[in-house]
């Protein structure tokens, strides 16, 4: 239910569209690269305990 | 415990393990008080809060600009001190905060940008003024492209640590311009201050100021985004710790095989 904007409804809504999709798009990238990153790393302290 | 005891301790952050093992017990709190504040601040804003009597509904933009405007400089102050105990005290956790925080700050101009042109077009009638505000936070959103291309450009990380340690000093310039620019010149079409001055909040000055009804879940976002960047930096300098990790690994891989 949203609010009865009057004649600004385009400026409010493209405004926190705009503003909520970048917010997102940096944080679930941030945590995409966090969790890769940390497998890679796991990944190679294993090889490298195994091979001493 | 003294003061200096304190500030020493402090120092035990600088450890790469002691970083990673407190920030992955806080980093939940942060996570969960960020989202949270920043849910009840723009619900809270967008669905009841009554509409400016001179800018109608598009006040309520300023529960994303303005918050995201004081991270994008704050953002850049963090990593001037970031940048700065580098260049003191050779500590690597400081130098990869610097650049864990970079693209935070990228994202908080952008926004502070993309909305103030959508609201400054039926307010002022133009998307852009080269109004010295303005400028100066087009020259900050520069910089931290710029900061972010030098760490890329560079192999050696202590020397890109270096490198863009010295830019972080020259862009902080651009930093205190984007708060203190209408101060300065008291001219182009960006107002000054009217959230967070002291004189506004107590009472003290005649100036115009934020009425409450809009003042108190614009705080929310506020300390929201406050919050977020806090998790948003341990969590990414905790990435870039490992990423450094892996480099070395692989470095004595190569030289011990």
């Amino acid at each position: 239910m949203i609010p009865d904007l009057g004649k600004y409804s385009d400026t409010v809504l493209s405004s926190y569209v705009a503003s909520i999709v970048l917010l997102v798009a940096l944080i679930v990238f941030s945590v995409l690269r966090g969790r890769k990153v940390r497998a890679e790393m796991e990944k190679v302290e294993q090889r490298m305990m195994r091979n001493g | 415990m003294s003061i200096a005891a304190k500030a020493n301790a402090l120092w035990e952050y600088a450890n790469p393990r002691k970083f990673l093992a407190t920030s992955e017990r806080v980093l939940p709190f942060f996570w969960v008080a960020s989202i949270a504040c920043i849910v009840v601040g723009l619900v809270w804003g967008f669905f009841f809060t009554p509409d400016d009597y001179k800018q109608g509904s598009t006040v309520k933009i300023i529960y994303l600009h303005v918050p995201t405007a004081l991270m994008a400089i704050n953002c850049w102050l963090m990593m001037l001190v970031t940048s700065l105990v580098w260049l003191v005290r050779r500590h690597h956790v400081s130098a990869l905060a610097a650049r864990a925080a970079a693209p935070i700050g990228i994202v908080m101009t952008l926004i502070a940008l993309v909305t103030g042109a959508i609201w400054g077009q039926p307010m002022w009638g133009t998307w852009w003024e080269w109004d010295p505000r303005l400028t100066s936070f087009l020259i900050l959103f520069l910089f931290y492209l710029g900061y972010v291309a030098l760490w890329e450009a560079i192999e050696d990380p202590d020397t890109a640590a270096d490198l863009t340690s010295v830019l972080c000093l020259v862009g902080s310039v651009f930093a205190l311009l984007s708060r203190y620019a209408v101060n300065f010149w008291n001219q182009g079409l960006h107002q000054g201050a009217s959230v967070m001055r002291a004189g506004a909040i107590t009472g003290t000055d005649t100036e115009e100021k934020v009425s409450n009804v809009f003042f108190y879940p614009l705080m929310i976002c506020i300390i929201g985004f406050v919050l977020l960047f806090i998790a948003l930096v341990l969590y990414r300098t905790g990435t870039e710790i490992r990423a450094r990790r892996i480099k070395a690994l692989l470095a004595r891989e190569r030289v011990g095989g």
